[in-house]
């Protein structure tokens, strides 16, 4: 790993400043991701902000039908949070399911959606659930947010300091983990959300996660595995690599629609 | 470099390290504690698994500078020679092991899941011992074993704990 420059600020505002006053700033939270791809000199920042120190980053907050969660939250605090279970229980098991037991106990739900990648579990969630993405300046929701594989809307050295999730009727996630990475080869989150289906998929787009137009439509007048039995597998814009064939990729998305809204 | 000061095994240690120096490299060069075994480097085979704060995490994959004022336990710090940890006599009794290297993550992991499903009153079977060990990867296959000897030192460990209140 090539030397970077450690900051633990107590402050959103002192983070911003670290981050603004830094040649190649990165804000590390977990660290599940930052760290191994900095070993493998993949990235190479001058300067590291860590925000788990930070006072109110952390934690779950529920209210007036939804459910705020801190950036620097681990996956393993809202697989086991009681607001997500009684809430969200689709959001706390696609927590659960992320990475292993250890990688939980580090990696945050904001490390995770500001890095955006194309395979990662917590973007479809968020895109799913209509989510709104907070930053230290203002608030994105996240038809927005996501602009493609490892791009989001977020501007150099904004920091997310929290997602808040509205409550949905009816949620859930299924997905198909690859055997040895435990990413996605395709995941998909449902969700029933009383205006409206939404369902994102992640792991299989070309541009990593995006909304499924057919499925939502389907589903949209009958919230039941039964309704995707109709739609056909649309290999437009699947990814195809060594793991999975697009066409492959377009039939796991359905099955797990239909598994996603099972699992609701 | 940068000063970082920890209680690692019951016993506060303080070195200058650098920034970037990882947790694992903390312990094993710096503290010379060899226990804590590095298989991948790449965050994927647990051997390296320390508890920190009571949680079970992959020292390659975290700076040691960020935990600083910590509470780590190794494996050094669960057991001795002659008085091992239930994980680690339930191991022994079962061969839970072949070549030994993920030995020691294995027992980390181990003892980090029998705990957090007692504390939430859940029952450890073995499809769920399967389950957790998903981030832990014995290269020479012996998972039968490992498996049984989680099973059996979960339940050594309620009994402990019962017979402790």
């Amino acid at each position: 790993m090539y030397d970077a420059k450690y900051h633990k600020p107590s402050s959103v505002a002192d983070a911003v400043a670290a981050l603004s006053g830094a040649e190649e700033g990165k804000v590390l939270s977990g660290g599940q991701t930052l760290i191994p791809t900095m070993k493998q000199h993949l990235a190479a920042p001058s300067d590291l902000v860590d925000v788990r120190g930070i006072d109110g980053m952390s934690g779950v907050t529920a209210a007036d039908g939804t459910v705020t969660i801190g950036a620097a939250t681990t996956h393993a605090d809202v697989a086991s949070n009681a607001d997500v279970l009684a809430h969200l229980p689709g959001l706390a098991c696609l927590a659960g399911g992320i990475g292993d037991p250890a990688v939980r106990a580090m990696g945050t739900i904001g490390g995770s959606v500001a890095n955006n990648d194309p395979a990662a579990d917590y973007p479809a969630a968020v895109l799913g659930l209509g989510a709104t993405v907070v930053t230290d300046k203002r608030e994105i929701a996240a038809d927005d947010f996501f602009q493609g594989m490892f791009t989001t809307a977020l501007d150099e050295g904004e920091i997310i300091t929290a997602i808040r999730f509205p409550v949905a009727k009816k949620a859930g996630y299924a997905k198909l983990p690859n055997p040895a990475s435990r990413y996605a080869i395709a995941g998909v989150f449902v969700a029933d959300t009383g205006a409206g289906v939404r369902v994102a998929v992640t792991g299989a787009g070309e541009d990593g996660v995006h909304r499924n137009a057919a499925l939502e439509a389907a589903l949209g007048g009958d919230f039941s595995a039964d309704a995707v039995e109709g739609v056909a597998a649309n290999e437009d814009g699947m990814m195809a690599d060594i793991h999975a064939s697009a066409a492959y990729r377009a039939h796991v998305v359905n099955v797990l629609a239909k598994r996603a809204v099972q699992a609701s | 470099m940068t000063n970082v000061s920890m209680t690692v095994n019951g016993k506060s240690v303080s070195c200058d390290v650098s920034e970037t120096t990882l947790l694992s490299e903390f312990l094993r060069e710096d503290l010379r504690l060899t226990g804590t075994h590095v298989g991948c480097d790449t965050s994927q085979c647990g051997a390296c698994v320390v508890h920190v704060d009571g949680k079970a995490i992959k020292s390659c994959t975290a700076l040691a500078v960020s935990l600083n004022g910590s509470d780590l336990t190794t494996v050094e710090g669960v057991g001795s020679a002659s008085n091992l940890h239930p994980m680690q006599a339930a191991f022994k009794k079962h061969h839970g092991l072949q070549c030994g290297f993920c030995t020691p993550g294995m027992i980390m992991a181990g003892i980090d899941m029998v705990e957090r499903y007692h504390a939430a009153g859940q029952e450890l079977t073995a499809e769920a011992i399967r389950h957790e060990l998903e981030g832990n990867i014995c290269r020479c296959t012996g998972y039968h074993n490992i498996v049984k000897a989680i099973e059996e030192a979960a339940g050594t460990m309620a009994g402990q704990k019962q017979a402790a209140e």
